[in-house]
C-alpha cells in the first residue's frame, strides 16, 4: 500500500521513501515551438480517446446532455496564471464539447460552500448557482458531512482511470475518504521562498528559523490564520515540534488538544516578538507576502505550490535570485479536488469539464512551469506512450526543487486540527490587548 | 403679453389642463422600489438576529445569537474601532473642509481647489484605498522617493503603517476620500446661504477672514450639509471594502468581521452575523447620537463665541495651515491614483525604485480576455440603475412641480435611508430573502439593488436645478397652445439636460463603486470592476490591482466626459445654455 493511505483513517504510516511525483522532469527550456506542436498532438489524442469511449453508453448520454449547458465554476482567483489556465480550459471545453464554462472568481472558497449551504437551507434542490467547486480540506469535509455533494461520480469519468490512486493522496482529503465525491485535480506542496541574494543559507528546521528570526527581527511573517497558508505553517510547525505525530491524524479531546499543541504555542511565544511588525499585523495572504518579499520587507514567503517561486520569477513578481527551501524531514503536501454540489444545474457539463481537466493533455499543460507548474495527479507511467511523451520533456522551473530536494511529503492532519488550531490562534494572537 | 403670463387666471387655466393626477402614483412607486428591498432586508436581518429563520432550522425567537456574538473574541474592540473610525473620519474631513472654506472662500485658490477636487469625487473608494496603501507602506511610494538618499534605507524599515491596530491609516484613507465630497457639498450649500455677502459684512465689521466665515456663514451652511456629514459618518462606521485594504486585522472593524461570519461555511454563524448587523446599526445610531451631542455642545460654545465678538484679525497662520491640510489630502489622493496608474503599466517595480523600470502594455494584453464580461456587467448594471434612477427622480420632481408640494417620500427622509443605514444591515437579509424566493443571482435583482443606492445621489444632485427651473417657460408654452406633455419634452427636459446628464454621471459613478451590494446580490456571477478588484487583490499582484483601479477611475470619468460631450453638442447653437 502507498504511504499516503491512512490505515483505518487513524494511524499514520510514516512514509519511508520519497514519493515518486510523476516522471522526473527533464529540461527543454528553449524548445517552445516543439512544445506547441505537442499540445496539438495531445488535443488530437484527446479527441481520439473521446471516440474510444463512445462505446460507453452512460458517458455518451452525459456528453449529449452536457452540450449547451453552462457550468459556473467557482474557483479561488488569487493566482493570475491559474486564472488564465482556467480560461484556456473553458475555451477548449466549449470548442470540443459545446459546454459553456464561466469562472466565478472567489477570494475565499468558503464563499461558495456557504452559498450552496444557504441554497439547501432555502429549499433550492435543483437550480443551484454553483456547478463546480475547486475545493479541499475542511471545506470538503463540511460539504461531505452536510450531504451537499453530488456523486460518487469520479469512477464514471473516462479519464479517471489514469489517476494515480496508489502513490498520491487522491483517495483521502485531509484524512477524510474522498468516496468518489470529488475528483483530484492538482497537487499542492507547502514550501518557503527566499531570495538567495539576501538569505543564502535558509533555516532547515523550526529551531534554526527561530534562531535566524532572532538575529534578523522583522524579516519573517506568516499570513494571518484562518488564511490557509498561515494555518498550514502552524500545522507544519506542530508536525515538526510534536513528539506525537500520529495524534494529528485524528480528532482529539480538549485536554489532548492542549497537551499536544503546547509546544507550538511555546514556539510562537518565542517567535512572535521577532516577526514582521512584532506580530501586531500580519500579511493578508500568501501573494501579499510574496509582494513583501519582492520589496525586501521580508526575507521569506510561504506558498502552496512547488513551482510558486519559479512562477513568480516568470511573471516578474520576484527577482531572478529567488529560490525555494524546505524543512528537513519534509513539508505538508496535499491534493486539491473538484466537486459538484448536489443541487448543481449543470451536473453533466461539470462532469465533462472535470473529465477534460483530467485528460493527459490538460494535465500536462497544467504541469508545464511555463504555463502553471505543479505535479500532475495522473500516473504518468501507465499512460499511452504518446500521452506520456507530453510529460517527459517538461522543464523544471529555475527555482523549483527536485522531488529529492523536496523530501518526503507529509500528509495533511485531520481537519479537526486545522479548525481547532485556527480558533486557538485567534484567541491567543487575533486580538491585540 | 409678458404680464399676461403671470396673470393668475391664465396660470390657473394652464395648471388645470395638466394631468397632475396622472403622476401621483410616482412617489408611491419610488417608495416601493427603494424602500421595499431595504425594509424586507431589514426584516430578513432582524428575525435571524433573534434566532428565527426556519430555512436554517431556527423556529423560535431567542437571545442565542446575541449571546454568541458577545462571546466572539474581541467583538467589542471591533465595535469600538468601527465607531472611532466613523467619528474620526467625519470630524477630520469636516474639519479640513470647514477650515479651508473659512480661510479661502472667494479667493482664486478656492475656485482652483474646487475645480481640482470635483473629479476626485467620482473615484471609487476601494481604488483610492489601494493607492493610499501603496503610498504609505514602508515599501511604498513616499519612502521610495526618499530612499536611500535621505533616509539611508536600502530596505524598507519595519514600520507599522497600513493595517495598524488603531486604524489610523484607515481613517486617513477615508478622510482624503471624503474631503472632496464634503467640500463640494459645502460649496453647493454656500450658494443658497448667501455666503459671500454675509462674509463681506463680517469683514467690514473688522473680523479676521476665517472668523468672519465661521461666525457669519457656518451657522447657515452647516444645517444644509448636515445630511452629507451624517452620511459620511454612517459610511465610516460601517465601511467594508476600504477597511479590508487599509484597516486593522487584529481584530478587524465590525463590518469586515460580519461579512466573514456571513460567508462562513458554518451556517449557524449567520444568526450571529445577523445579530452583528443589528449591532452595526446600533453603532451607526450611537455614532449619530454622539455626533448630535457634539453638535449641541459646539453650538452652545459657538453662540457664546460669536456673541463675545472677538475679532481675531491675525489668522494668517491658521489659514495657511488649513490650505496645507487640504493640499496634503488632495495631493495624497492624486499621488495614490498616479501610483496605481503607473503600476498598471509596470513590469516590475521594487523598493527603492522611484519609478518602474519600463512601462509596458503587457498587463493589459494578458487580461484583455477577462475584462470583457466584467466591463459589460459593470456598464449594463450601472446604466440600467442610472436610467431607472433618473426616470424616477424626474417623475418625483415633476409630480412635485405639478402638485405644488413635496412628496412625503422626499420630505420624510425615507429617501436617504440607504445612505445612512449600514449596508450589512439589510443586504444579508435581502440575500437570504432572494434565495428563499428562489430568485438567486440575476441581472434585474442586482440592478434593482444598485438603484437603491444610486437613486439618492441622483435625486440629491438633480433636485435643486429642477426646482429652480423657471415655471414661466411652461406657462408661455401653454399659452401658445402646447400640451403639458409637449412642453415637458420639448422645453423642460432639453433645458434641464445639463443637470440631468450630470446627475446621471454621478449615479453611474456610484454604481461602479458599489462593492457589498454587488457581491451579496450578484452572488459572484456578476463580477464588476469593483468586486473583481477586491477579489483579485487576494492575488496581491500590484500590477493587476493598478490595472483595475485605473479602469475603476476611467469609467466614471468617461461617464462625465460623455455627459459633457452631449451637452456641448446639443447646445452648440444655444449660447444661453452654454453655461449654467
Amino acid at each position: 500500500m502507498g504511504p499516503w493511505e491512512i490505515q483505518d483513517g487513524l494511524a499514520f504510516s510514516a512514509p519511508t521513501e520519497p514519493i515518486p511525483f510523476s516522471a522526473p522532469p527533464r529540461l527543454c527550456g528553449e524548445n517552445r515551438p516543439r512544445c506547441g506542436s505537442r499540445w496539438l498532438a495531445g488535443l488530437a489524442l484527446l479527441v481520439l480517446s473521446g471516440f474510444a469511449h463512445a462505446t460507453d453508453p452512460g458517458w455518451t448520454a452525459i456528453l449529449d446532455q452536457a452540450r449547451g449547458q453552462t457550468v459556473y465554476w467557482n474557483a479561488w482567483a488569487g493566482d493570475e496564471r491559474n486564472n488564465r489556465y482556467l480560461e484556456w480550459a473553458a475555451d477548449e471545453v466549449k470548442r470540443q464539447f459545446g459546454v459553456e464554462v464561466r469562472h466565478v472568481k472567489l477570494a475565499d472558497t468558503a464563499e461558495a460552500v456557504s452559498r450552496v449551504l444557504a441554497e439547501k437551507a432555502a429549499g433550492q434542490q435543483d437550480r443551484g448557482s454553483v456547478d463546480l467547486i475547486w475545493i479541499n480540506g475542511e471545506n470538503f469535509a463540511a460539504m461531505k458531512r452536510q450531504g451537499l455533494l453530488f456523486g460518487p461520480f469520479t469512477e464514471r469519468l473516462p479519464n479517471y482511470r489514469w489517476v494515480d490512486t496508489n502513490n498520491l493522496p487522491t483517495l483521502a482529503d485531509f484524512t477524510i475518504p474522498v468516496d468518489g465525491l470529488e475528483a483530484p485535480w492538482g497537487l499542492g506542496q507547502f514550501i518557503f521562498i527566499h531570495d538567495q541574494a539576501r538569505l543564502p543559507h535558509p533555516p532547515k528546521n523550526p529551531g534554526e528559523l527561530l534562531e535566524w528570526a532572532r538575529k534578523n527581527p522583522g524579516r519573517f511573517a506568516y499570513p494571518q490564520p484562518p488564511n490557509f497558508l498561515g494555518t498550514t505553517l502552524l500545522k507544519q510547525l506542530l508536525l515538526n515540534l510534536t513528539t506525537n505525530r500520529p495524534a494529528l491524524y485524528a480528532p482529539a479531546t480538549e485536554p489532548e488538544f492542549h497537551a499536544i499543541s503546547e509546544p507550538l504555542w511555546q514556539y510562537l511565544e518565542a517567535l512572535h516578538p521577532f516577526l514582521w511588525r512584532q506580530a501586531r499585523a500580519f500579511p493578508v495572504n500568501g501573494p501579499a507576502q510574496i509582494r513583501l518579499l519582492s520589496d525586501g520587507e521580508l526575507d521569506v514567503a510561504l506558498a502552496f505550490s512547488s513551482d510558486a517561486a519559479s512562477s513568480a520569477i516568470l511573471t516578474g513578481q520576484l527577482p531572478e535570485t529567488s529560490r525555494t527551501f524546505v524543512f528537513d524531514g519534509g513539508m505538508i503536501a496535499n491534493a486539491s479536488f473538484l466537486a459538484i454540489p448536489f443541487n448543481a444545474r449543470a451536473k453533466e457539463g461539470a462532469q465533462v469539464l472535470v473529465n477534460f481537466l483530467l485528460s493527459p493533455a490538460a494535465q500536462a499543460r497544467k504541469q508545464d512551469p511555463r504555463i502553471l507548474g505543479g505535479a500532475t495527479v495522473l500516473d504518468v507511467s501507465r499512460l499511452d506512450p504518446a500521452d506520456r511523451a507530453l510529460f517527459d520533456p517538461l522543464p523544471r522551473g529555475p527555482a523549483t526543487l527536485s522531488p529529492q530536494e523536496l523530501g518526503t511529503p507529509l500528509p495533511e492532519p485531520h481537519p479537526y486540527w486545522m479548525e481547532r488550531l485556527e480558533k486557538e490562534w485567534q484567541r491567543r494572537y487575533g486580538i491585540r490587548r | 403679453m409678458a404680464t399676461a403670463v403671470r396673470h393668475p387666471q391664465v396660470s390657473l387655466l394652464v395648471r388645470r389642463s395638466r394631468p397632475a393626477q396622472a403622476l401621483n402614483w410616482i412617489p408611491f412607486l419610488t417608495f416601493a422600489v427603494l424602500i421595499g428591498p431595504v425594509a424586507a432586508g431589514l426584516v430578513g436581518t432582524l428575525l435571524p438576529a433573534f434566532g428565527y429563520l426556519p430555512a436554517l432550522g431556527g423556529t423560535t425567537l431567542n437571545w442565542g445569537p446575541w449571546r454568541e456574538l458577545a462571546e466572539l473574541p474581541g467583538i467589542w474592540t471591533s465595535a469600538r474601532l468601527s465607531l472611532v473610525t466613523g467619528l474620526a473620519t467625519t470630524a477630520g474631513s469636516l474639519g479640513i473642509v470647514v477650515a479651508f472654506c473659512a480661510g479661502w472662500q472667494g479667493t482664486r485658490w478656492f475656485r482652483r481647489a474646487e475645480r481640482l477636487l470635483a473629479p476626485l469625487l467620482s473615484l471609487p473608494h476601494v481604488a483610492v484605498a489601494f493607492g493610499i496603501a501603496f503610498l504609505v507602506m514602508p515599501s511604498g511610494w513616499i519612502l521610495r522617493m526618499l530612499s536611500p538618499w535621505a533616509t539611508g534605507f536600502h530596505r524598507p524599515p519595519d514600520w507599522l503603517t497600513v493595517q495598524d491596530p488603531e486604524g489610523i491609516s484607515l481613517i486617513f484613507g477615508l478622510i482624503v476620500k471624503e474631503v472632496p465630497f464634503l467640500l463640494l457639498m459645502t460649496v453647493a450649500a454656500m450658494g443658497q446661504a448667501d455666503a459671500q455677502r454675509s462674509r463681506t459684512v463680517a469683514l467690514t465689521l473688522g473680523y479676521g477672514p476665517m472668523t468672519a466665515w465661521l461666525k457669519a456663514v457656518l451657522p447657515r451652511v452647516y444645517p444644509q450639509i448636515r445630511l452629507p456629514v451624517l452620511a459620511v459618518l454612517a459610511y465610516g462606521v460601517s465601511v467594508v471594502d476600504v477597511a479590508m485594504v487599509l484597516g486593522p486585522t487584529t481584530p478587524a472593524p465590525l463590518a469586515v468581521r460580519l461579512v466573514r461570519l456571513f460567508n462562513d461555511p458554518e451556517l449557524s454563524l449567520r444568526f450571529v452575523a445577523s445579530a452583528g448587523a443589528c449591532l452595526q446599526t446600533l453603532l451607526v445610531v450611537a455614532g449619530i447620537a454622539i455626533w448630535c451631542v457634539g453638535e449641541k455642545g459646539l453650538r452652545h460654545w459657538g453662540i457664546c463665541w460669536i456673541v463675545a465678538g472677538r475679532r481675531n484679525r491675525r489668522d494668517t497662520a491658521a489659514r495657511v495651515a488649513a490650505a496645507l491640510m487640504l493640499a496634503l489630502s488632495s495631493v495624497a489622493v492624486v499621488l495614490a491614483m498616479l501610483g496605481m496608474a503607473l503600476w498598471a503599466f509596470a513590469s516590475s517595480w521594487r523598493f527603492p525604485e522611484v519609478w518602474p523600470g519600463e512601462l509596458t502594455l503587457a498587463n493589459w494584453e494578458q487580461h484583455r480576455g477577462g475584462l470583457g464580461p466584467v466591463l459589460v456587467n459593470t456598464i449594463t448594471v450601472a446604466a440600467g440603475a442610472t436610467l431607472a434612477a433618473v426616470i424616477l427622480a424626474i417623475g418625483v420632481l415633476e409630480q412635485e412641480a405639478r402638485s405644488g408640494r413635496r412628496a412625503w417620500i422626499v420630505s420624510g427622509g425615507g429617501l436617504y435611508l440607504p445612505l445612512v443605514l449600514p449596508q450589512v444591515a439589510f443586504l444579508f437579509g435581502a440575500q437570504i430573502l432572494l434565495m428563499v424566493a428562489g430568485l438567486g443571482a440575476n441581472w434585474p435583482a442586482l440592478t434593482w439593488m444598485h438603484l437603491v443606492f444610486v437613486f439618492p445621489y441622483v435625486f440629491l444632485s438633480l433636485s435643486d436645478p429642477y426646482r429652480a427651473w423657471d415655471e414661466r417657460y411652461q406657462q408661455t408654452a401653454g399659452c401658445l397652445g402646447a400640451t403639458s406633455l409637449r412642453t415637458f419634452f420639448r422645453i423642460k427636459l432639453p433645458m434641464l439636460l445639463r443637470p440631468i446628464l450630470t446627475s446621471a454621471a454621478i449615479g453611474f459613478a456610484v454604481s461602479v463603486g458599489l462593492y457589498l451590494p454587488t457581491l451579496l446580490v450578484g452572488g459572484g456571477r456578476y463580477p464588476t470592476l469593483t468586486t473583481e478588484a477586491v477579489t483579485l487583490s487576494s492575488g496581491g499582484d500590484p500590477r493587476l490591482i493598478g490595472l483595475y483601479a485605473l479602469l475603476q477611475m476611467a469609467l466614471p470619468f468617461l461617464a462625465f466626459a460623455v455627459a459633457a460631450l452631449i451637452i456641448a453638442r446639443r447646445f452648440r447653437h444655444r449660447r444661453g445654455m452654454q453655461t449654467s
